[in-house]
């Protein structure tokens, strides 16, 4: 498994999810664990691109991928465009949620380049657009306890236009 | 979480070898697996890797479709036939879970995920026919806003808590599965049983049972069919009623309906009362009422859910509606 660009031994026990590979074998603490359970988003990474939830996968399953966590979002130390974007619309509050909401995001974003659908989407085989109503139903994995959501959903929509 | 060993099928021979031992059980996504091992109400000795078998979704010399079990819900739902010729399909499973959930979940998971039922999962604190046998059900006279008002009985009222399988239900679709044994097919419908007294076994699958497929029959009235879910929120919350819905109208009578619900029964529940009220019928409202009345009348309510006998009509009604708006 790669992990922020860098080769990482699986773990020899096969009970140990990606969440605790990431945080305890491998200190990356800025995955978070909320619920452990599947319902909160705060420990969502990035596997080969598509965002999931580490607290609910086993770390043997994803031998071989590529996985991206908070950490390694940075571009030759600056931020990259959707962590600064949190900061520029006050993205959060504690900052609890925040790494899995801003890996969650750039997940999304690749999603809707892609065209595809939400719950929301009228039209199933027309184009999607980032509208609010369409980030706020695909973020909806991903809860935020201070209720930041309006500068999450504000940085995102910022964010998204560009790119991850 | 009790120790297990972990191995990744490489093939459905490999897979069904590993499958037939033991206390081993099958791991998709592991988004309901993981959590029920980690509140021990699942404990295998082993769990077999199925996630590297078939993933493809393609056309069947039928004019239907096929989707391998490895599918991820969330490929599925994007894929472009599924969006055209199915929208019901689509539209289920962009109804249920997360994003992050729907990429990791599996069409083979899907299927064959447990009940969300509180008591189910409190191993320490509750009785639960469905996981221990004979224990009794705390449900029946608690806490079941969430429950089955359908094919239940005095053992259990869970719900079976899938959105795409209620699709799935509507849709004809027909599960492929692989044995030591060999292969057989099965209609989705036959695929979970009611509880009855044995609440415990959840399907007709045996021991080892593999599901590798999920195939839609040619079924052009699908093209025109919906899924609508009601739930507490708007959004990542499981059904309180669903309705997956297709019709195909000519001159303002139903020549065709599949009608299938969720969030009401103890199975993805197929409303066949309720599509042979409605064949021959004008389209309107009295007669999609007459429909889902019909479907609703062996509901038996308890204490707290007694409203989705209601819902689960209004719903169907609003969906038929809906559907049928232009032939009206
Ligand atoms: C917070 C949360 C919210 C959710 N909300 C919804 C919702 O609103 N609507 C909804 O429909 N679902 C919802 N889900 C459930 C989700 O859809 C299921 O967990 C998922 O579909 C299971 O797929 P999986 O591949 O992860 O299965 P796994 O967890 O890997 O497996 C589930 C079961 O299927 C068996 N299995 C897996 N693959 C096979 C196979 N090929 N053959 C035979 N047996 C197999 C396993 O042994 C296990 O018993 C939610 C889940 C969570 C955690
Ligand atoms: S309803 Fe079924 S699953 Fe829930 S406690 Fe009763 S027996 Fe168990
Ligand atoms: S910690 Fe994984 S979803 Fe809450
Ligand atoms: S910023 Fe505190 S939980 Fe979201």
């Amino acid at each position: 498994m790669v992990v922020n660009g860098r080769p990482v031994r699986l773990p020899e026990d096969p009970r140990v999810s990606l969440l605790d590979l990431l945080r305890e074998h491998l200190g990356l603490t800025g995955t978070k664990k909320g619920c452990a359970q599947g319902a909160c988003g705060a420990c969502t990474v990035l596997v080969d691109g598509a965002r999931i939830l580490s607290c609910l996968a086993l770390a043997v399953q994803y031998s071989g991928r590529s996985v991206l966590t908070i950490e390694g979002l940075a571009e030759d130390g600056q931020m990259g465009p959707v962590q600064r974007a949190f900061v520029d619309h006050d993205g959060f509050q504690c900052g609890y949620c925040t790494p899995g909401q801003i890996c969650s995001a750039i997940g999304m974003a690749t999603e809707i380049e892609r065209g595809a659908p939400s719950h929301v989407t009228a039209d199933l085989t027309g184009t999607v657009e980032a509208s609010a109503a369409e980030i706020r139903e695909r973020m909806s994995g991903n809860l935020c306890r201070c209720g930041a959501h309006n500068g999450i959903i504000a940085a995102i929509q910022a964010a998204c236009g560009a790119g991850p | 979480m009790r120790r297990f060993d972990y191995a990744r099928a490489e093939d459905v021979a490999d897979a069904v070898r590993y499958g037939t031992r033991r206390d081993a059980l099958y791991l998709g996504g592991g988004t309901n697996l993981v959590d029920l091992m980690r509140e021990t109400v699942a404990q295998p000795a082993a769990l077999v890797d199925v996630t590297r078998l078939a993933s493809t979704i393609e056309g069947t010399e039928t004019g239907g479709l096929r989707i391998g079990a490895a599918a991820r819900n969330s490929l599925v739902a994007e894929h472009p036939a599924v969006r055209q010729r199915y929208p019901a399909l689509a539209r289920a499973i962009l109804a249920g879970a997360s994003a992050q959930i729907r990429n990791m979940a599996t069409v083979g998971g899907n299927l064959l995920q447990r009940t969300r039922c509180a008591y189910f999962y409190d191993v320490e604190g509750s009785r639960c026919n469905r996981r221990s046998p004979g224990q009794g059900c705390d449900a029946i006279e608690g806490l079941n806003r969430g429950h089955a008002v359908l094919g239940t009985s005095s053992s259990c009222i869970a719900t079976h808590p899938s959105d795409m399988c209620v699709a799935l239900a509507a849709l004809d679709a027909v599960v492929h599965l692989a044995h030591e044994d060999g292969e057989r097919s099965l209609p989705l419908t036959a695929l979970h049983r009611v509880p009855g007294d044995r609440p415990d076994i959840e399907t007709v699958l045996r021991p080892g049972e593999l599901v590798t497929g999920v195939e839609l029959p040619r079924l052009p009235l699908a093209a025109r069919s919906t899924y609508r879910k009601v739930r507490d929120r708007a959004s990542y919350a499981f059904a309180l009623v669903s309705v997956a819905a297709a019709v195909e109208v000519e001159a303002g009578i139903v020549q065709d309906v599949r009608l299938a619900l969720g969030g009401v029964g103890t199975t993805p529940w197929r409303a066949r009362h309720a599509e042979e009220t409605l064949r021959g019928q004008a389209v309107g409202e009295p007669a999609f009422r007459r429909a889902a009345q019909a479907e609703l009348a062996a509901a038996v309510p308890r204490a707290h859910n007694g409203f989705k006998v209601e819902l689960a009509v209004r719903t169907v009604i609003g969906v038929l509606n809906e559907l049928t708006r232009e032939e009206a």
